[in-house]
C-alpha cells in the first residue's frame, strides 16, 4: 500500500459510536471504495441493532423477513444458548443480497468496527452482490423483500385457513428436500399459448389426412405389443415430465397428484429460496475474499489519509488477523479452510502477482504477471468467476506453500489415509485442482434425481441416486427424507442408488404407503 | 443518499413465534423426560437438576446428505508439518479431526448427539401448562408480603462487610498508575544502586541526587496511598417486596399392612407432582412426612417410602400428628400450607368422629388445600364402583368436600392414573367449568 503523509484530522477519536462519527466515516470510506477501487454498488441502507435483533435476525437464515416455522426457533434457541453462555460470539454484521442492499451492524460495535463492516459489508459484499455473474443470473436484488414480504404473509394466511399444523407438516417436508431444489441451468422458455395452439392444430391434421377406416379391421393386438404400447407411452410420459429432473421440489411441486394449490405455492416459495442462497454457497470463498480485501484496502487507506488514528488502526488490525486466522489441520480449532483465510490470501496474493510477480508467478500466470492493474484484475474474477474455478485459476505455488496445503486420500477400504501431494513442485497442480474440486456444487450436493414415475399403474415415483467415488447416501436421514417425498408425492416412492461407474446397485430406500 | 437506521427500538422477541412453536413441537419429548424422571427420582429432586435435555426425535431436520465415512474421497488440509508425498497415515480416531461431523453438528442437523435443554422454568411451564392453583389460594399468596435483598450494581459507601474487593482494587490500581505513584520495584531498584554506590565510599554528586530522588518518590508514596477511600466499592443491595413464597406439603400416607408395595408406589408419583407442582408456584418448599398404623409418627423421606410397618389403621393419629406439627412450626399467617394423603381407605370403625373433627377445626381450615387420593388395585375396584360401597375413609371424607372447596378425593389405580387425576384436580378453572 502507498504510504502517504497524514494530512487530515481523524475524523473520530475513541471507541463510542454516534450517528454523526457514523456518517462521516461512511462518506469517506464511500469516496475510497468509488474513486480508488471503482466499486459499483447497490444503494446502501445500514441499519443498526442490538445483540437481541442479531439473535432474531440469526433464525430467519439472515433474512430480515421470513415467514415463521419451528425450526427457525429451534436455531434461535440454540445459538442463544451459546451466545449466552459465552461459547459463541455474534457475527459483527448481516448483509442482504438486496437492493438497497441492506447491512446490519451491532450496536455493541466500536467506531473502529463500525467502519471495517461497512467497509467489509456495504461495499465488499455488496460490490460482489452486484456483479457476480452467478448472482446476476440466479437472485433478484430488487425484488426479493417484496418477495418475502409475500412468502410470509401467503404461509400466515395458509396457517389462518388450513391449520398451523398442515402447513407445518408441509415446510417440513419441503425443508427435508430445500437442497435438492434448485435449478443448475437455466429452463426452456415455455411456449406461447399461441405457439402451443398452432402445435395442436398441427398434430390434429396429420391425425385428419393419415386416417384410414381399414385400420379398424386389423386384428386385436397381442399382449406383447400390450406391453410394448404400455412401455412406449411410459416413455412418452416421462419425456413429457423432462426426467430426469434434478430438481426434486420443482417436480413434485409441478407434478405431484397429491397437492392441492396453496401447497403447491408453498413448495415454490421454499424453492425460491433455496435458490436465492444457491448462489452464496458456491461463492463463499470469493464473496468473503472480496469483502476482506476491501476492507482491508480501504481501512489502510483511511489510516494513510490520517482519518484514523494509530489506535483504531491497531484495533482493526487486531479484529482483521482474526478473522483470517487459518489454524492448522491439527489445531483444536481446525474447523475447515476458513473461506475468509483462503479468500483474503487468494486476493492479496493475485494484486501481488499483478504488480510484484516473481519468476515463478510469471511462469505460471502469464496473463496477469506484472500487469499492473491489480484491481482490474480482482474485479473482472470477482465477476466471471465462482470458488471452483475462481481456485484452479487463481490459487498460486506460494500461497500452497504458505498455507502447507497437502493432500490426503481417504480410502474407506484401506487401513491407512495416503498423502497424496504436498507442498512442491509435483504437488502444486494436484492439490489445486483437489482443492477446486472440494468447492463444485457435485462436492456439496448428491446427485439425486427423478428418474421414472408410473403413471399406468401404482403412480409410483422412483428417485436416483448416482453415487460417486463409492461415497454413499446417509441412510438414516436418506429414510426419512423418503417419509417426506412420499408426503409430498402421495403415492409409493423409491429411491435407488447407483454406482455411476459400474451400474450396480448399490441400496435401495422404498416407501410404501398402505 | 445514504441513511442509517436506528433500529434498536424496534419491537423484541421478532422470532418468539418460531420459539414458542419450536417449543409445541418438544412438548411430546418434554412429558417423557419428565415421566422417565418421576419414575426414578426422589419427590424433592424431580425438576431440580437445572437443565432436561431430551433427545432430538421429531427435531431434527433431516436431508440427503453424504455419509463420508464410506468411500474414497480427496480432502486439502493446511499446516503440512512433516508429511512428504506417498506418506502413510494411520486413521485418526473418529471425531477427531472429521470436518463433516463437527459441522453437521453445529447445524443441528440430524445429528443424535444434539440435546436441546429447555430451562426448568420452561419445562415445567411445558408441564403444567394446563394447571393452577384454585383461585381462593392466589388471593392468599398475596397478601404476605415478604422482603428480598437483591444485588443492585456498586456504591460509594456501605458496611465493611459488603465491600466488593475486586472492584476496589481494580480502581486503586488504576489510580496509582494514572498518578504515577511510584512502585516497589522502582524504589528498591534506586535503593539498591544507593547502596551500590554507598559501599564505593565516595559521596559523589550522582550520589546526592539519587539520594533526593529517592526521598522524592518516598514522599510521592505517602501522599498517593495504595488504597484511597476513593477507590474502595461496596456491593449495593436493594430490598424488593414479594409474596409470601414459603410453603410447607403434609405428606400422609397408612403403611399398614394392607397397602401393597404397588399402592405405595401409586402414592408416592402423587407426592411427587404435588411437590414439583406447588415448587413451580413457590420458591421454597418443605416436606413434612407422616406414616401411619394405629401410630402416627414423623419420618424421613427414605422410611417413609421403604419400611414396613404393621399394626392397625387409625387416620387419626396421623391428623393428630399434622395438628401437632402445624402448631409447632408452621405458624398459620407465615405459611403456605398442603396436603396429601394416601390410604387404601382402612380405618377403625371408632375413629370416625375424631377424625371429622379433626379435619373440621384444626387441618382444613388452615390448609390452602388437601387432596385424598385412595390407591387400590383393580379388584377392590370392582367392589367399590359401586356407589354404595365406600370404604370407610371414603365415607367420611366424603361428608367434607361439600363444606369445604379446598378439600378434594379422587380414585386411583394404575401408575397411568396418576397424572390426569393430578391434572383434574388442578385444572384450570375455566376449562373445569366448559
Amino acid at each position: 500500500m502507498v504510504q502517504a503523509q497524514a494530512t487530515q484530522q481523524p475524523l473520530y477519536e475513541g471507541a463510542e459510536w454516534t450517528f454523526k462519527k457514523l456518517d462521516l466515516v461512511f462518506d469517506a470510506i464511500e469516496e475510497i471504495a468509488k474513486k480508488e477501487l471503482g466499486l459499483d454498488v447497490y444503494p446502501n441502507q445500514i441499519e443498526v441493532i442490538t445483540a437481541e435483533q442479531m439473535l432474531d435476525a440469526y433464525s430467519g437464515i439472515g433474512m430480515p423477513l421470513m415467514y415463521n416455522h419451528w425450526s427457525f426457533g429451534k436455531s434461535f434457541v440454540r445459538d442463544e444458548f451459546y451466545y449466552r453462555k459465552g461459547m459463541r460470539g455474534l457475527a459483527y454484521e448481516i448483509v442482504i443480497n438486496s437492493s438497497p442492499c441492506i447491512s446490519y451492524v451491532m450496536e455493541e460495535n466500536s467506531m473502529t468496527m463500525q467502519a471495517l463492516v461497512i467497509a467489509h459489508a456495504a461495499f465488499g459484499h455488496n460490490h460482489f452482490f452486484k456483479n457476480n455473474h452467478l448472482f446476476r443470473q440466479w437472485t433478484d436484488a430488487e425484488a426479493i423483500l417484496d418477495y418475502m414480504h409475500f412468502a410470509r404473509k401467503y404461509i400466515g394466511k395458509c396457517e389462518e385457513r388450513y391449520g398451523v399444523e398442515a402447513v407445518e407438516e408441509l415446510l417440513d417436508a419441503a425443508h427435508a428436500l430445500r437442497e435438492n431444489a434448485v435449478d443448475r441451468y437455466s429452463r426452456p422458455a415455455k411456449l406461447s399459448h399461441e405457439m402451443e395452439r398452432q402445435r395442436m392444430e398441427a398434430r390434429q391434421e396429420h391425425e385428419r389426412t393419415s386416417y384410414r377406416d381399414i385400420w379398424r379391421t386389423l386384428p386385436e393386438r397381442s399382449k406383447d405389443e400390450d406391453e410394448k404400447a404400455k412401455s412406449e407411452r411410459q416413455k412418452q410420459i416421462i419425456k413429457k415430465l423432462g426426467l430426469p429432473e434434478a430438481n426434486l421440489l420443482y417436480f413434485l411441486e409441478k407434478h405431484s397428484p397429491a397437492l392441492q394449490e396453496w401447497q403447491r405455492e408453498i413448495l415454490r416459495i421454499v424453492r425460491n429460496i433455496a435458490q436465492y442462497f444457491y448462489p452464496q454457497k458456491q461463492t463463499k470463498v470469493m464473496n468473503e475474499g472480496c469483502a476482506c480485501f476491501c476492507h482491508y484496502f480501504i481501512m489502510n487507506r483511511l489510516f494513510d489519509k490520517g482519518l484514523i488514528t494509530e489506535g483504531s488502526m491497531l484495533e482493526f488490525i487486531d479484529y482483521h488477523t482474526r478473522v483470517v486466522a487459518q489454524p492448522d489441520f491439527d489445531d483444536p480449532r481446525w474447523n475447515g479452510i476458513n473461506p475468509y483465510a483462503l479468500g483474503f490470501a487468494m486476493m492479496q496474493d493475485i494484486y501481488r502477482i499483478c504488480h510484484s510477480p516473481t519468476e515463478e508467478d510469471r511462469a505460471w500466470f502469464p496473463d496477469i504477471a506484472g500487469c499492473g492493474e491489480g484491481i482490474a484484475v480482482l474485479k473482472d474474477a470477482w465477476a466471471n468467476f465462482r470458488d471452483e474455478s475462481f481456485i484452479l485459476q487463481f490459487l498460486s505455488p506460494k500461497l500452497i506453500r504458505d498455507f502447507r496445503l497437502f493432500q490426503i486420500h481417504d480410502n474407506s477400504a484401506l487401513p491407512h489415509l495416503k498423502v497424496e501431494a504436498i507442498h512442491n513442485e509435483q504437488g502444486y497442480r494436484k492439490i489445486r485442482s483437489a482443492l477446486a474440486k472440494s468447492y463444485t456444487v457435485s462436492a456439496m450436493d448428491l446427485d439425486i434425481q427423478v428418474a421414472d414415475v408410473e403413471f399406468d399403474g401404482d403412480r409410483a415415483l422412483t428417485l436416483r441416486h448416482m453415487v460417486h467415488n463409492d461415497v454413499p447416501i446417509e441412510g438414516k436421514e436418506a429414510e426419512e427424507v423418503m417419509k417426506r417425498v412420499a408426503q409430498l408425492w402421495g403415492y409409493d416412492v423409491g429411491l435407488y442408488c447407483e454406482d455411476a461407474v459400474n451400474g450396480k446397485i448399490l441400496a435401495t430406500y422404498d416407501v410404501t404407503l398402505s | 443518499m445514504m441513511h442509517f437506521i436506528d433500529r434498536r427500538l424496534n419491537p423484541k422477541g421478532k422470532s418468539l413465534p418460531n420459539r414458542q412453536r419450536f417449543i409445541r413441537r418438544a412438548r411430546t419429548q418434554i412429558r417423557k423426560a419428565v415421566k422417565d424422571a418421576i419414575n426414578d427420582g426422589k419427590v424433592a429432586d424431580v425438576g431440580h437438576k437445572g437443565r432436561i435435555s431430551i433427545p432430538t426425535k421429531g427435531l431434527n431436520e433431516p436431508r440427503f446428505r453424504y455419509d463420508y465415512s464410506k468411500g474414497k474421497h480427496d480432502r486439502i488440509l493446511p499446516g503440512n508439518k512433516e508429511f512428504s508425498t506417498g506418506d502413510q497415515i494411520k486413521r485418526p480416531p473418529k471425531g477427531g479431526e472429521g470436518e463433516g461431523g463437527k459441522k453437521a453438528s453445529e447445524e443441528g442437523d440430524g445429528e443424535d448427539s444434539f440435546q436441546f435443554s429447555l430451562s426448568r422454568e420452561e419445562f415445567l411451564e411445558v408441564f403444567f401448562e394446563d394447571l393452577e392453583l384454585p383461585d381462593l389460594i392466589k388471593t392468599s399468596l398475596k397478601e404476605e408480603v415478604d422482603f428480598e435483598k437483591q444485588r443492585a450494581g456498586y456504591v460509594r459507601s456501605g458496611s465493611p462487610s459488603n465491600m466488593d474487593l475486586k472492584r476496589t482494587m481494580r480502581h486503586s490500581l488504576a489510580r496509582r498508575i494514572s498518578m504515577k505513584r511510584p512502585g516497589n520495584e522502582e524504589l528498591d531498584e534506586l535503593r539498591a544502586e544507593i547502596l551500590a554506590l554507598e559501599a564505593k565510599g565516595r559521596k559523589t554528586q550522582k550520589l546526592k541526587t539519587m539520594q533526593e530522588k529517592l526521598e522524592r518518590l518516598e514522599k510521592r508514596r505517602r501522599f498517593i496511598p495504595y488504597i484511597d477511600p476513593l477507590d474502595v466499592r461496596y456491593k449495593s443491595f436493594i430490598k424488593i417486596p414479594k409474596p409470601n413464597t414459603h410453603a410447607v406439603m403434609f405428606c400422609l400416607m397408612d403403611v399398614s399392612g394392607s397397602m401393597s408395595e404397588g399402592m405405595k408406589d401409586l402414592a408416592k408419583r402423587f407426592f411427587m407432582l404435588l411437590h414439583l407442582f406447588l415448587s413451580t408456584q413457590y420458591e421454597r418448599v418443605e416436606l413434612v412426612f407422616i406414616r401411619h398404623t394405629h401410630l402416627a409418627k414423623e419420618v424421613d423421606e427414605e422410611t417413609f417410602f421403604y419400611s414396613r410397618e404393621t399394626g392397625g389403621t387409625i387416620v387419626s393419629s396421623a391428623l393428630e400428628e399434622m395438628k401437632t406439627i402445624l402448631e409447632d412450626r408452621y405458624p398459620q399467617g407465615e405459611w403456605n400450607i398442603y396436603a396429601a394423603q394416601a390410604s387404601d381407605g382402612d380405618n377403625f370403625a371408632s375413629d370416625r368422629e375424631k377424625c371429622l373433627e379433626l379435619m373440621n377445626e384444626a387441618i382444613l381450615p388452615f390448609c390452602q388445600y388437601f387432596a385424598y387420593i385412595e390407591v387400590m388395585d383393580e379388584q377392590e375396584l370392582e367392589i367399590f364402583k359401586d356407589e354404595q360401597n365406600m370404604t370407610d375413609l371414603w365415607r367420611i371424607y366424603a361428608q367434607l368436600t361439600e363444606t369445604f372447596e379446598n378439600f378434594a378425593m379422587r380414585r386411583v389405580v394404575k401408575p397411568n392414573d396418576i397424572f390426569p387425576v393430578f391434572k383434574d384436580l388442578f385444572a384450570k378453572e375455566q376449562a373445569k367449568k366448559a
